[in-house]
């Protein structure tokens, strides 16, 4: 998606070349021959369980699909917009909704802020920065259901490190999950720490791409160390930052281990997201409902996707 | 959480003087670079004691997993915790069920990415540009947009609660097709145009010539799709119904929701055994990291 821009979408003539009209036909039905060989058996299997389902997805949406019609999936009933009409009438929806939004509009800016004071503070060191980098991303490589175990644990109001380190300091520490007002915020945490390696490896690179020549003459210019940052780096930089924000708003828009193993959504819904909602959705066997709500899920992260773009592109 | 992790890239030997304190004095220097290894280092920690904590608490007996205050170092060590994971319940099948998926998945993407990857970068037929487009689009779709649709058609398929119903779904992806395409459009054109003047048809061409050049690409494919399929948590916990079909993260979470939900010395020493084996996984092949990177262009 993002990257795509990196080469130019097909050459003329890869490895022509050769002269003579036609034995360029005949090398060129070879390689056609060939190319659809070679793409056969990834377009069968993609077609059958990626594109297949993205549309039978949103043809379900508009049906009252139940568990009970697996085995006949083509004799359910259109039932138009009623799944849609259904889902904004549901209060709990509008719930879930707004935590999920809460998690992207909260989440998205925090683990971007962290990733991108690590990626600036091993920009500036020399010894050690590949030992810290593998640190920092370390926690990207693990199970999501793994580290939301621990962190249950963690958060313990009584048995967990976190408020025992915090009573070190003289501060009576929460109950962090049992709280409707900070269960939330607590999963938000934890998500940047265990996602802000991923920006931090991008914006590290992007940061590697700002010429030297032009901090140094701002610097010969008179500005400041964050005079440097905030005008010359963080334009640069802005290509960089997009990316990050697109991937990792997409990903959160998705939430679903972190509350599924910590809070089972609780306390009082306070951390079910809409991924939750569908998987309940789809558990009770309200399939065409459960296609309907991933559609909205689908639709908000394009549109999200589409903001950011708009906001974050490089300026002309 | 669904989409591809990004590669650690920047590499190691492109270490840059330090920009940004030039002009000032060496002590001003030295003593601001300290302060910069000091707050690097307390993040450090903060990224890593949670680990710690995990494997540390994992030795220790339940009670003391209880104990107010806890405690950091255990008191009693003991492999309690792991006996009871690996006799009592079924860790082993579990193990070996997400071991499975995750090189049969890693495997595919391999192979059927690096096929069709090779086409688009280097055969030219009609219909490319559609064909790459169409792929590259369902990079944004999100597992949970398809999955309802895909259980319907797993189940249709009788392949529910089985290997295939795993494995199918997740056989190829949008990301192996778009590294090896990248990576093989590095690769001369020149070493194809030789192989056709000595008589090689273009399948051997592609999988005796081109194929083994690709290296560092299928190791970074590699690990990223193994690392995915093992962590991956949605689609095993919808298709795998009885235990025996369980894989790693379904059991460790259903565990930690079910009638062990307040073992905490069992659950933790349960995550050991989820995160350990690919965090040492990671660290022996993360070089091949900084050569993919470097050579397939994405940064």
């Amino acid at each position: 998606m993002t990257t795509a821009t990196t080469a130019p979408a097909s050459r003329p003539t890869p490895a022509g070349g050769s002269p003579g009209g036609r034995r360029r036909t005949l090398l060129q039905r070879r390689q056609t021959r060939t190319a659809w060989l070679l793409a056969l058996p990834f377009l069968l299997l993609f077609a059958a369980f990626t594109a297949g389902p993205v549309f039978a997805s949103l043809l379900m949406s508009f049906t009252d699909m139940r568990s009970t019609d697996v085995r006949t999936p083509f004799a359910v009933d259109l039932a138009a917009f009623d799944n849609y009409m259904a889902l904004f009438q549901d209060a709990l929806f509008r719930k879930v909704a707004v935590n999920t939004a809460i998690f992207v509009l909260v989440g998205v800016p925090l683990t971007m802020v962290l990733a991108l004071a690590a990626a600036v503070g091993l920009n500036n060191i020399t010894r050690l920065r590949a030992f810290f980098r593998l640190g920092y991303y370390l926690p990207v490589v693990t199970s999501i259901v793994a580290v939301s175990v621990v962190w249950r644990f963690l958060l313990q109001p009584d048995t967990g490190p976190v408020n025992q380190l915090l009573g070190a300091v003289g501060i009576g520490g929460p109950d962090w999950l049992g709280d409707p007002a900070l269960a939330l915020p607590s999963l938000i945490v934890m998500a940047a720490w265990r996602n802000l390696g991923t920006l931090m490896v991008i914006f590290l690179a992007g940061l590697q791409t700002v010429p030297r020549e032009l901090l140094e003459a701002a610097e010969v210019d008179g500005a400041g160390r964050w005079q440097r940052f905030r005008h010359v780096t963080l334009p640069l930089l802005r290509p960089t930052l997009l990316f990050g924000a697109v991937i990792t708003g997409i990903g959160y828009l998705q939430f679903f281990e972190e509350p599924f193993v910590m809070t089972n959504g609780g306390p009082l819904n306070a951390t079910r997201s809409v991924s939750f909602y569908i998987y309940d959705q789809f558990s009770f066997g309200n399939y065409g409902y459960a296609a309907a709500a991933s559609y909205v899920l689908f639709l908000a992260i394009v549109v999200l996707t589409a903001i950011q773009f708009r906001v974050l592109r490089p300026k002309a | 959480m669904t989409t591809h992790t990004p590669l650690p890239a920047a590499a190691d030997d492109d270490v840059r003087p330090d920009a940004t304190e030039q002009g000032q004095d060496g002590g001003t220097r030295r003593s601001s670079s300290r302060w910069l290894y000091v707050v690097l280092g307390v993040g450090l920690l903060a990224m890593a004691l949670p680990f710690v904590w995990m494997v540390l608490s994992s030795v220790k007996p339940e009670a003391e997993v209880r104990s107010i205050p806890p405690t950091w170092l255990p008191e009693t060590y003991t492999l309690e915790n792991y006996r009871e994971l690996f006799d009592r319940l079924r860790f082993p099948t579990y193990f070996l069920n997400s071991a499975i998926v995750a090189v049969v998945v890693t495997a595919g993407n391999l192979v059927f990415g690096s096929m069709l990857g090779y086409a688009l970068a280097k055969l030219d037929f009609r219909g490319k540009r559609v064909v790459f487009a169409l792929v590259l689009g369902t990079l944004m779709v999100p597992g949970m947009v398809t999955f309802v649709p895909l259980f319907v058609l797993v189940s249709n398929m009788g392949l529910t609660n089985t290997f295939p119903g795993l494995i199918l779904p997740y056989l190829v992806g949008p990301l192996g097709v778009f590294l090896m395409r990248q990576y093989f459009l590095g690769l001369p054109d020149e070493l194809i145009q030789a192989a056709r003047v000595d008589g090689a048809g273009e399948l051997r061409i592609f999988w005796s010539v081109m194929l083994p050049l690709t290296g560092p690409a299928l190791a970074t494919l590699g690990i990223l799709t193994f690392l995915s399929s093992w962590n991956n948590f949605l689609w095993p916990l919808v298709v795998a119904q009885t235990e025996d079909m369980y894989t790693l993260p379904v059991a460790l979470a259903l565990y930690s929701v079910g009638q062990n939900a307040t073992q905490y010395g069992l659950l933790l020493a349960g995550a050991v055994v989820v995160v350990v084996p690919v965090i040492v996984l990671f660290l022996a092949v993360q070089r091949y990291f900084v050569q993919g990177i470097a050579m397939t262009g994405i940064k």
